[in-house]
């Protein structure tokens, strides 16, 4: 399998275990933290969360994709079913990007 | 010439049976008198024996793909190189236009060269978006960019034409295309300074340098750069992969040209929600992969260009 599920996996759990801390505020509990990769898209391509959330990326399309915020977090490259997380601890707007198909975009928005 | 020969009303039966076994070699260019010229398929272009030198465009190898779109693309690979070796002119050389893998690893880079090596010809290698997406970015350049420059950028010189081959895979902008960068575009102004305006002059990268489709990031943003630096020259030759299908325009003295696939094919341009791989039918994924071949004949205006699915 994709050595990098498993390092994920334990991103996960961490993210999991910080899930409750967000979820306590009835506001964010219909907040979505995945954004999935379909079809060379980016889903939601603006998320908003709030400081000291996890967004976990998941790509499943066929191509290897990867997640760049220039100078925040990169991540590596995620084959099919591949995930990557990333826990936001500052406000502001996050621009990232396909590094391998760089017209794929998205912004998160944290709070 | 090319596919539409194949696909066109007047096609014969015989030339259909022809393209049911080749889907997915290369395509042969031949370059006469400075243009490359598609050829047609491969076993067209062997009928023609072209005289003049002649080289071999593979692409996208994709080596360690496994996804339903082609399960076994280092089988077709093979078929490729077999197809090659089955050749009674042999070619002088091959260049391969990128995604020689898939994900970059040492396994499907060692996978590759064991396969292409059994053609026994001199390859020059450009990298895809797939080939440097290792974790130091090192094992492509380790392999293939030894007297290059920069990020894997560098040109020969092989009968009478001059070759450049260009990386425009790396260093990408978010929203952006393909990028070649202030570095390999000054370097190439240098390189072609000095060169007689009558050698024929063939470009060689992943990404297409002209703008196929941006809405799928086919293209490359400072690729007309590149273009104004071969202005002057009396041929030109683009050759890229990337798109994973055979397209071809030609302006004025520049012919542009993007090779199949050995490994999947990827949708015509807004013919999908994206341009990832393609499933056909088990029985036409050959029809739609292939090599090129190029042949270039001295005094001649043209080069040849022939590609020829590994089936069809």
């Amino acid at each position: 399998m994709h050595p990098i599920n498993r390092r994920d996996f334990g991103i996960a759990v961490v993210a999991a275990m910080l899930l409750p801390v967000g979820a306590a505020r009835a506001e964010d509990s219909a907040v979505p933290l995945a954004v999935h990769i379909d079809n060379f898209v980016f889903e939601p391509a603006q998320l908003t969360v709030k400081v000291g959330q996890t967004v976990t990326w998941t790509n499943r399309d066929d191509i290897p994709h990867t997640v760049v915020c220039a100078g925040k977090f990169r991540s590596k490259t995620m084959d099919t079913d591949g995930t990557f997380s990333f826990t936001f601890t500052a406000p502001g707007d996050y621009k990232y990007f396909c590094s391998l198909h760089p017209h794929m975009t998205g912004v998160v928005k944290v709070e | 010439m090319s596919d539409h020969d194949h696909h066109g009303d007047g096609v014969s039966r015989r030339k259909v049976l022809e393209c049911m076994t080749w889907a997915g070699t290369g395509v042969l260019w031949t370059i006469t008198g400075g243009v490359p010229r598609s050829l047609g398929i491969v076993d067209q272009a062997l009928a023609a024996e072209p005289a003049g030198m002649t080289f071999l465009q593979i692409s996208d190898s994709h080596v360690g793909f496994d996804k339903p779109a082609n399960p076994n693309a280092i089988g077709t690979l093979e078929e490729a190189i077999n197809k090659i070796n089955a050749m009674p002119k042999k070619p002088s050389f091959m260049i391969h236009t990128g995604d020689i893998t898939h994900l970059s690893k040492v396994k499907e880079f060692d996978d590759a060269d064991r396969i292409i090596s059994q053609a026994k010809l001199d390859v020059h290698y450009v990298p895809g978006e797939h080939d440097i997406i290792d974790e130091e970015v090192k094992l492509y350049k380790e392999r293939y960019g030894r007297g290059t420059k920069g990020g894997g950028w560098y040109s020969f010189d092989a009968g009478g034409v001059h070759f450049v081959g260009l990386v425009n895979v790396a260093n990408l902008k978010g929203g952006g295309l393909g990028s070649l960068g202030d570095d390999q575009l000054e370097w190439l102004e240098d390189d072609l300074k000095g060169k007689s305006k009558s050698t024929p002059v063939v470009l060689f990268a992943h990404i297409p340098l002209w703008t196929v489709y941006p809405q799928w990031g086919w293209g490359t943003e400072d690729g007309a750069r590149a273009l104004e630096y071969v202005k002057g020259f009396g041929s030109v030759t683009v050759l890229n992969g990337h798109i994973h299908q055979v397209m071809q325009k030609v302006e004025g003295n520049v012919t542009f040209h993007t090779a199949r696939s050995t490994a999947f094919p990827q949708p015509a341009p807004g013919t999908a929600p994206s341009p990832g791989p393609m499933k056909v039918e088990d029985a036409k994924l050959r029809s739609l992969l292939g090599v090129a071949s190029i042949n270039f004949k001295q005094g001649n205006e043209r080069l040849a260009i022939i590609d020829t699915p590994l089936q069809g």
